[in-house]
């Protein structure tokens, strides 16, 4: 990568964000218009992966609602992101969280990460 | 016709509208582009611009005609020449030696980007042409990304001209028209493109005002 780039992404950067990590519980507040009016809705759930660079970066939750598995995946240094709030952190193995998708009920909660 | 930049691809990267919609851009070094010579209709029979972008900073390996070149204009050698058709009112307004201003572009205009293309070798027609191939199962043997026909019997008794075959594809001049502009930098020289522009990393590019939008 070209350090010039490197430079122009860095600009274009959210440092305001905590700091988040695949495993954490997660709220995401997103900014959402509807006509000229605005409003905050939020999705909650587990990080199952992270990915990219700079301004590049990703990162997807994903929640069981009413039974079905959901997915969203939001760029970390999008304007449209309002907040985002940690509420917990899981003790995990993998980068990649894939395996949640084959797990129900219990078989699918994380353990919690426990202070050393 | 008009002066345009000279730059070189530095790479593509992302960023975000105010609506938060993420938009491809690829950032170009343009400059310092400075004039090496002027041509006119008096003495050269047209008149153009020559401009000159990437200061070659062993000056040994440059040699002594393509050096005085250089001197005579009174700037370093350049690594990428290029010449411009301008009008007769273009060409009082740049002095030789003068470097181009960043300014001849602004943020929401369009831009004609040219390049050389990646080179691909020699590719057959499915790569180069888009053909479909033939159907992979159903019984086709050995005829798998085949081109087909290329021809009738006896009348016509040739294979058309500009026929579509397989050969050399890519590293050759390609021009995108309506880029937008979408960032300028002045202090670093950079100039940002929505969308992408031929050639690789660290290619040579010329970039002018779009041609399609002159009239508007």
């Amino acid at each position: 990568m070209n350090e010039m780039i490197d430079l122009l992404e860095k600009e274009h950067m959210r440092l305001d964000l905590p700091e988040i990590n695949v495993g954490d519980n997660v709220k995401v507040y997103t900014k959402i218009f509807e006509g000229d009016k605005e409003r905050i809705q939020v999705f909650e759930g587990v990080v199952i992966r992270r990915r990219g660079g700079n301004t590049r970066a990703s990162f997807t939750v994903r929640k069981v609602s009413f039974g079905v598995g959901v997915e969203k995946t939001f760029p970390i240094h999008s304007p449209l992101i309002d907040t985002i709030e940690v509420t917990g952190k899981n003790r995990v193995r993998r980068s990649k969280l894939y395996f949640l998708r084959n797990l129900k009920g219990k078989a699918a909660k994380l353990k919690e990460k426990r202070d050393r | 016709m008009g002066i345009g930049l000279l730059g070189k691809k530095l790479g593509m990267t992302q960023i975000f509208n105010e609506d938060g919609t993420i938009v491809p851009v690829t950032v170009i070094k343009v400059g310092p582009c400075k004039v090496t010579q002027k041509k006119n209709v008096e003495k050269d029979g047209y008149n153009a611009i020559q401009v000159g972008f990437d200061e070659i900073t062993k000056v040994k390996n440059v040699n002594k005609p393509l050096k005085g070149h250089f001197d005579k204009a009174g700037t370093s050698p350049m690594a990428f020449v290029k010449e411009f058709r301008v009008t007769d009112e273009e060409m009082e307004q740049y002095e030789t030696g003068n470097e181009i201003p960043m300014e001849l572009f602004n943020i929401g205009d369009f831009v004609d980007v040219t390049g050389t293309s990646k080179g691909k070798g020699f590719a057959g027609v499915v790569k180069r042409h888009g053909f479909k191939g033939a159907p992979a199962s159903h019984g086709t043997h050995e005829y798998f990304r085949h081109g087909g026909s290329i021809g009738q019997n006896m009348t016509p008794g040739r294979t058309f001209k500009g026929m579509k075959m397989p050969g050399h594809m890519g590293n050759k001049r390609v021009t995108v028209q309506n880029l937008k502009v979408v960032d300028i930098r002045g202090d670093m020289n950079i100039l940002m493109v929505e969308g992408a522009v031929p050639g690789p990393t660290n290619g040579y590019l010329i970039i002018k005002k779009a041609v399609k939008k002159l009239g508007k």
